[in-house]
């Protein structure tokens, strides 16, 4: 780690957001490099969501965020997803009102290099077979585990470098929660860096390389995942020891 | 008998023009959950520019199909037009506030529309031009299905076709529907929101234009108010086939117009505008989502 001085993709400094007179950030300060997977985590109301939303250009901020090393505000929102960051947000955003193979088509829908796109599709379906048995459905008529699938698995089609997951596990049984975070970080091992928001901590913990932990809109603590899962003032708070 | 089927055909005639007019009033709600009341005035606009194209290119020196779609495609663009100028400068300032303000703005730019109308071309009715002939292509009887009949039958049905290949199997019609569904999500697939609302206003607006010239053949006569009655009929279609729904407005306008004409030919022609608030009414009361809306239900 100590060799050549490593990459920052995003860089967020200073973050302040309101909603009206309420402020939900007030002052978050954090850094992704190249090849990392980094989770917020922290309870509810904690403005894990918010961050997320600021970075992707959907509420108004106050503070710097530079996405390879160019601020985001001079880029506008929907032009984002060209610059390599893709953002799976909470509630999954899956368009309920489009079949499953329109709402990943619109995965793609700013990518210029579409003939490699038959074959990203088959990559997904490796992931989540499920996907491909659906692929004529209505999107409203998927579960939520399906749904999840199906966010990430367009999030990916939009070949993101950074991917902001919002939540992948909410909702989900045991089992699917497990497989949505080994796939978090198979696509990890691919070259994709992580920016991984959630309440469940323990098993953000264990598969991020860092993560911070918010509390009522700042920065409490951040460290290493092992080591803030072993850290015991963490696991009375967010560990349920 | 014979009568009954003569009624059927233009019954279709008037229901295929407000059919064009309510979709547009359903795909803008569609997107942005608002009347456009000034749809009403694109269609005015859409006779009038015929109206003057027509003269100023001397269409009607040679009526036919060369002269009839020109006056159709000069419709188009000036409504598309005008719809793009109304988002632009009208609705757009307006996107962030609440709903009620847009939904003045929209009766605002409605009243202005009709008013300069009157004062730039007068408040006189004016004759649309015959860009075509018409003439009788089948007689049974007393039935007549006439060349105006037909034309604006498949005229209709080819521009809804398009709307429909459009809207389902093209890139940007499958983005417009995803920016109906979510604004917020389908900025995070890099969709220009602002881009796919001005797609929205120039297809719609085109649309209304088809419907002026066709709605123009048949009825001749185009003053600056035309558009107010026919709007708020196509406006009750909508509704009617369920605000929002695309089919549901070609229905709901197929029935608008059968209906009218039915009370026209067996009750009274009085009574050909009560029809329409009847209606409204009576939907309002009975099922308000419309025939083919649905009252939404969100899975978690």
């Amino acid at each position: 780690m100590s060799s050549a001085p490593r990459k920052s993709v995003l860089s967020v400094k200073d973050l302040h957001v309101s909603y009206g007179a309420i402020s939900a950030v007030k002052g978050i300060s954090f850094e992704i490099f190249a090849g990392e997977i980094v989770s917020l985590i922290g309870a509810n109301g904690a403005g894990k969501t918010t961050t997320l939303r600021a970075i992707s250009g959907l509420l108004p901020c106050r503070g710097e965020i530079l996405l390879n090393g160019r601020p985001t505000s001079s880029i506008a929102p929907y032009n984002l997803v060209t610059h390599g960051l893709v953002h799976s947000p909470e509630g999954r955003g899956i368009f309920l009102n489009l079949t499953v193979e329109e709402n990943l088509k619109l995965g793609a829908y700013r990518r210029k290099d579409t003939q490699d796109l038959p074959r990203e599709m088959e990559h997904c379906f490796e992931l989540f077979p499920r996907l491909k048995e659906r692929l004529k459905a209505s999107a409203g008529t998927l579960s939520g585990g399906e749904q999840q699938m199906l966010s990430i698995s367009r999030a990916l089609l939009s070949k993101p470098q950074v991917l902001m997951l919002d939540e992948p596990s909410l909702g989900l049984a045991p089992r699917i929660v497990q497989q949505i975070f080994q796939i978090v970080q198979k696509l990890n091992s691919e070259g994709i860096t992580i920016l991984l928001v959630e309440q469940n901590a323990r098993m953000a913990l264990k598969v991020s390389h860092r993560a911070y932990v918010l509390e009522t809109g700042k920065v409490r603590v951040s460290g290493e995942g092992r080591v803030l899962l072993a850290d015991p003032q963490i696991q009375a708070a967010y560990l349920g020891h | 008998m014979e009568e009954f089927l003569q009624h059927i055909i233009n019954g279709l005639n008037l229901g295929a023009g407000y059919a064009l007019i309510a979709l547009g009033y359903t795909m803008v709600y569609g997107i942005l959950q608002m009347i456009n009341f000034a749809h009403s005035e694109v269609y005015m606009i859409g006779a009038f520019s015929a109206f003057y194209g027509s003269r100023f290119f001397n269409l009607t020196e040679h009526p036919g199909w060369g002269s009839f779609f020109a006056a159709l495609a000069l419709a188009i663009v000036a409504c598309s037009s005008l719809g793009l100028l109304i988002e632009r400068f009208a609705y757009r300032p307006l996107r962030n506030s609440p709903k009620t303000n847009a939904l003045i703005t929209a009766i605002g730019v409605s009243l202005f529309l009709q008013f300069s109308g009157q004062v730039v071309f007068g408040a006189d009715p004016k004759l649309f031009p015959s860009v075509l002939e018409d003439y009788a292509l089948w007689t049974y009887g007393n039935v007549q299905l006439r060349l105006f009949d037909v034309t604006i039958l498949s005229v209709a049905c080819v521009a809804m076709l398009l709307l429909n290949f459009f809207i389902q199997r093209t890139r940007v019609g499958t983005a417009m529907r995803a920016v109906s569904f979510s604004f917020r999500s389908a900025t995070l697939m890099g969709i220009n929101v602002n881009t796919i609302i001005m797609v929205t206003f120039i297809v719609g607006s085109a649309l209304a234009g088809v419907g002026s010239v066709l709605l123009g053949l048949k009825y001749s006569k185009i003053d600056p108010l035309m558009g107010t009655l026919i709007g708020l009929k196509a406006f009750v279609a909508a509704v009617l086939g369920g605000i929002g729904n695309l089919p549901g407005a070609v229905v709901g306008g197929l029935l608008m117009g059968l209906s009218e004409e039915m009370v026209v030919a067996y009750l009274s022609s009085t009574y050909r505008d009560a029809l329409a608030f009847g209606l409204l009414i009576f939907i309002l009361l009975v099922k308000p989502s419309g025939l083919f809306g649905q009252s939404k239900v969100e899975k978690v």
